[in-house]
């Protein structure tokens, strides 16, 4: 009826679907890592008495509020979403994935929101001892989050622990095996690890940033040397454990894999595609750059091991962008390896002594500061398209999950929403630069005390005078 | 229904969905109560046009306002978990004004703290706007939604069955401009509890006005609303409803009666405040006005659920049609009863910890 021109609904669904979530998880991929460094600092400063540490906890205390704000608006629009877009899999789903979501705000949110006021501001209000405490339920808040919503989609990935009534819907047999997915542990681990990265690199680039024109700022200094032992530790362990997810993911989802290494065909001793492009009509991929047999040795951890290959499948239980899975794999592989060579170069400088002078080193560092939330979202598309067709892994169809909606309805929604987007979470952002163009100075305020920091938590209001209660 | 089923199964089958039906409806009030208020802040900003008087009007919810939007989320959330098929029609059938409550609350989240981030009156004047504009908007859609339910939500096969303008009636204009004057209303009794001063007489002079424009707009929803469905009407009209029903006005006359002299007393109070400072003070007395409205809204949603119930999605969709597997609602309910009661003290905790009056320009310390 003359809406013919538009993409259908479904399309526009999933576009808003990916384009929402991946902008919310920008914020979570950095505040579950910012939520634990905060609450080292805060610790490391109880123990040591250092007001270093306590500048820098003032410091990214009000970067964190920031983030957190714009993760929680961005979040409570997923919620929603669910039921609005795909209303069909919600409906499907519910009694499986409900009370997983339901948990998710029982144990984190309430969680989060009860304890960040007093983190934020109350540190002249209720003491040490009990504003460390809340440092840290804020930070295993953020963990517990993550712990839930990934349950969540790992179940959706590799559903576990249910049966299928006479409705189609899933009926919950098991909550140990819905939970503890087979595929939920990697993803757990190897997500939170990807936070604290993302931080890591974060953290990183504003203290090399602030290098190039101070040296001697002793904050700079310690936070740039944190964030570099965070990378040189836990980037080539996330290699390891990426490595691990990838084999539990052949397990499980052996589509998936044949997309993301670009195989059509089931062979032994595959090479590894390092460039390459997936041609989805010719059903080849065409190569660039390869190593012999190393994909079947990854895989197999056998030269001549089998693997898969895309046209061991029909064609619609295929990946439906296989070019998306392939490309989007291996940015996050690459990215993650020069995590780890940039971890291994700062152990080379720090053992030289030349970690805080090497200007060249730290141009690199501050280059590397969007390095994790890139990464993040590339995993997020390699996990999530290479998923494709289905939402319910092998079970439940995207195309049979949409919602009963109008084109002309979501088309509205999805342009409001990018519109909406950019312009707000761009002014935060925006000022987010504007915090981090200032150096960590000695007695480091905090969150300004004439004004509030509230998008989310609970927080002291400023301006608030204790007038006493009553008469 | 089982209602006289014996079996053990058949009574777990009969109070679970009566259990949560409850505790989701409570999760709704609370949120309708606590970011009810905050929102009515944003709405009564064009009478407050001081930059001091919205600082301190921003800086006295600043505390909980987020705490109090998460019960938005569990409302959302727990429908999913224990009413997947009232989420998966209801939310469709919304769409328009649920996405546009989505976005406005944006606004209004950021634009809370931008405001106070603004370098210059140009960008402040238009994050100040972001949040009037969002509380209203992210308010009447509220109103929208509550009023399309009520008229009812067209299901055929488990799904949304109308079409994507099916949610705007006169009718549900009307609520979503009620909601937005009781929003305004429960604002303007907050400012009277936790502000003093000029802020304070005027928030007083706001809220008898709004209070009768409140009252009026619930006159005359109640009287429409029997007439929405046929099912209504019949249960209001007939007993034992009717005897149910009977104590309500006079319930609301006698809110409304100590209403008003709340807010007198608060005035009076004040002023003898200012000639006697060392007198008694009766300052916790500023709060009564809010709790009559409270007591309002608390009776205008009673008399909402009696007209809807058993249905969550009416007019076809009974609470034990739309509850999720015993199993489910089940293994949730477990861990609300430990969890609701520890956030609960929690909330009240930070409620308690920045209790008192906001006053222009003062530090926080
Ligand atoms: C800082 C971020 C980051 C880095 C450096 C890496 N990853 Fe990753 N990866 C993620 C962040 C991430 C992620 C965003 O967190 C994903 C998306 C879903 C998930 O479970 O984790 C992901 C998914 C993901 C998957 C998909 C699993 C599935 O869909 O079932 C595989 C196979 C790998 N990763 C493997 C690796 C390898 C071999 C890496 C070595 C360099 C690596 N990742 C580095
Ligand atoms: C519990 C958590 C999650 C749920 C329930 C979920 C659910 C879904 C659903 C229903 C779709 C629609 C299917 C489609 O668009 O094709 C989808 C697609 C997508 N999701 Fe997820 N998702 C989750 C986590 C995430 C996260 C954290 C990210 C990334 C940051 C993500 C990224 C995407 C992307 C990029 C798509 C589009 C893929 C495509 O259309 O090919 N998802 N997801
Ligand atoms: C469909 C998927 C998702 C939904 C429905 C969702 C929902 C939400 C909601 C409603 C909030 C706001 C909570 C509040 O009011 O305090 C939030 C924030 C948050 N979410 Fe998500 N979320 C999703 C995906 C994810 C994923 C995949 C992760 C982590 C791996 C995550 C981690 C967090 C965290 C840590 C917060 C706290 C705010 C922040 O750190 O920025 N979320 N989410």
């Amino acid at each position: 009826m003359g809406w013919d021109f538009l993409p259908s609904a479904l399309d526009l669904a999933r576009f808003q679907f990916a384009f929402t979530i991946a902008f919310h998880f920008l914020f979570p991929a950095f505040t579950i890592g910012l939520a634990s460094f905060l609450a080292v600092l805060e610790g490391l400063w109880l123990w040591t008495k250092r007001d270093v540490y306590l500048d820098l906890f003032r410091y990214w205390l009000k970067v964190f509020a920031i983030a957190f704000a714009m993760g929680v608006v961005s979040g409570v629009v997923m919620s929603y979403q669910i039921g609005t877009n795909w209303s069909v899999f919600a409906d499907r789903t519910g009694n499986v994935l409900g009370p997983v979501m339901g948990y998710e705000v029982l144990t984190a949110f309430f969680l989060e929101a009860g304890f960040l006021g007093i983190m934020l501001f109350g540190l002249q209000r209720v003491g040490k001892g009990l504003h460390f405490t809340a440092t840290c339920l804020v930070a295993v808040g953020t963990l517990i989050s993550a712990f839930w919503i990934l349950s969540a989609n790992s179940w959706m990935q590799t559903p576990g622990g249910f049966s299928i009534d006479a409705d189609g819907r899933f009926m919950p047999e098991d909550w140990w095996a819905i939970v503890f997915n087979a595929s939920f542990p990697y993803r757990f681990v190897h997500t939170v690890t990807a936070a604290y990265l993302t931080t890591a690199f974060i953290v990183g680039a504003v203290g090399a940033w602030h290098l190039l024109y101070d040296r001697r700022n002793e904050r700079t200094r310690t936070m740039f040397s944190m964030a570099m032992w965070m990378a040189a530790i836990v980037a080539p362990i996330q290699i390891l454990i990426g490595d691990a997810h990838g084999l539990n993911t052949l397990e499980h989802q052996p589509q998936k894999v044949a997309a993301m290494e670009g195989h059509w065909e089931r062979q032994r001793g595959a090479p590894l595609i390092i460039l390459g492009h997936p041609d989805m009509e010719r059903e080849e991929t065409r190569v660039w750059l390869e190593i012999p047999k190393a994909s079947a040795l990854i895989l197999t951890h056998e030269l001549d091991g089998e693997t898969p290959g895309l046209k061991d499948f029909p064609a619609n239980e295929r990946p439906t962008n296989v070019p998306l899975v392939f490309w989007a794999f291996r940015v996050m592989v690459g990215l993650g390896s020069a995590m780890a060579a940039v971890g291994v170069v700062s152990l080379l400088l720090r053992w030289r002594g030349r970690l805080y002078d090497s200007r060249w080193f730290h141009r690199i560092a501050l280059l590397m500061g969007p390095s994790g939330l890139i990464a993040v979202t590339a995993g997020w598309i390699t996990t999530e398209a290479g998923r494709q067709p289905f939402t319910v892994y092998g079970l439940l169809r995207t195309a049979d999950s949409v919602a009963p909606l109008a084109a002309p309805a979501v088309g509205a929604s999805l342009l409001a929403f990018i519109v909406v987007y950019f312009i707000v979470f761009g002014a935060g952002i925006w000022f987010l630069f504007r915090l981090f163009g200032h150096a960590p100075y000695p007695a480091e305020s905090g969150p300004r005390q004439d004004e509030p920091i509230r998008t989310s938590g609970i927080t002291p209001a400023p301006g608030i005078r204790h007038a006493g209660h009553g008469d | 229904m089982p209602a006289t089923a014996t079996e053990g199964e058949h009574v777990v089958e009969f109070y679970l969905p009566l259990i949560w039906a409850i505790l989701i409806a409570t999760a709704v009030f609370l949120y309708v109560c606590m970011d009810g208020f905050d929102l009515g802040l944003g709405i009564l900003f064009p009478w407050f046009r001081h930059k001091d008087d919205r600082d301190v009007m921003v800086n006295s919810v600043a505390p909980m306002w987020d705490g109090n939007e998460t019960w938005l989320v569990l409302g959302g959330a727990g429908l999913f978990a224990v009413f997947p098929l009232a989420y998966a029609t209801i939310f469709p059938a919304l769409y328009m004004p649920l996405i546009l409550m989505l976005l406005a609350l944006i606004f209004r989240g950021v634009s809370f703290e931008m405001r106070f981030k603004a370098h210059n009156e140009r960008a402040q004047t238009w994050w100040d706007r972001a949040f009037c504009w969002g509380s209203y908007v992210a308010g009447f859609c509220q109103g929208i939604c509550l009023g399309a339910l009520v008229q009812g939500i067209r299901v055929e096969n488990r799904a949304y069955a109308g079409g994507w303008w099916d949610w705007l009636t006169p009718f549900s204009l009307l609520t979503g401009v009620a909601l937005v004057v009781g929003y305004a209303l429960l604002g303007a009794c907050w400012l009277i509890w936790r502000t003093e001063g000029p802020l304070a007489a005027r928030a007083r002079h706001m809220a008898r006005r709004l209070g009768v424009a409140t009252l009026g707009f619930i006159v005359v929803v109640s009287m429409i609303m029997p007439f929405q469905q046929s099912a209504f009407a019949a249960r209001w009209f007939t007993l034992p409803w009717l005897a149910l029903a009977a104590p309500v006005p006079i319930l609301v006359a006698l809110f409304t009666w100590r209403f008003f002299r709340a807010i007198d007393f608060t005035e009076t109070r004040e002023a003898q405040a200012a000639h006697d400072p060392t007198g008694r003070s009766f300052r916790w007395r500023d709060g009564a006005p809010f709790l009559y409205v409270l007591g309002w809204f608390f009776l205008s949603y009673t008399g909402l659920g009696i007209s809807l119930w058993p249905n969550i999605v009416p007019p076809s969709i009974s609470i034990w049609q739309a509850a999720a597997s015993p199993a489910s609602q089940l293994f949730l309910l477990v861990g609300a009863s430990v969890l609701i009661p520890i956030i609960l003290t929690y909330t009240a905790y930070v409620y308690w910890l920045f209790r008192g009056k906001v006053r222009v320009g003062e530090g926080y310390h």
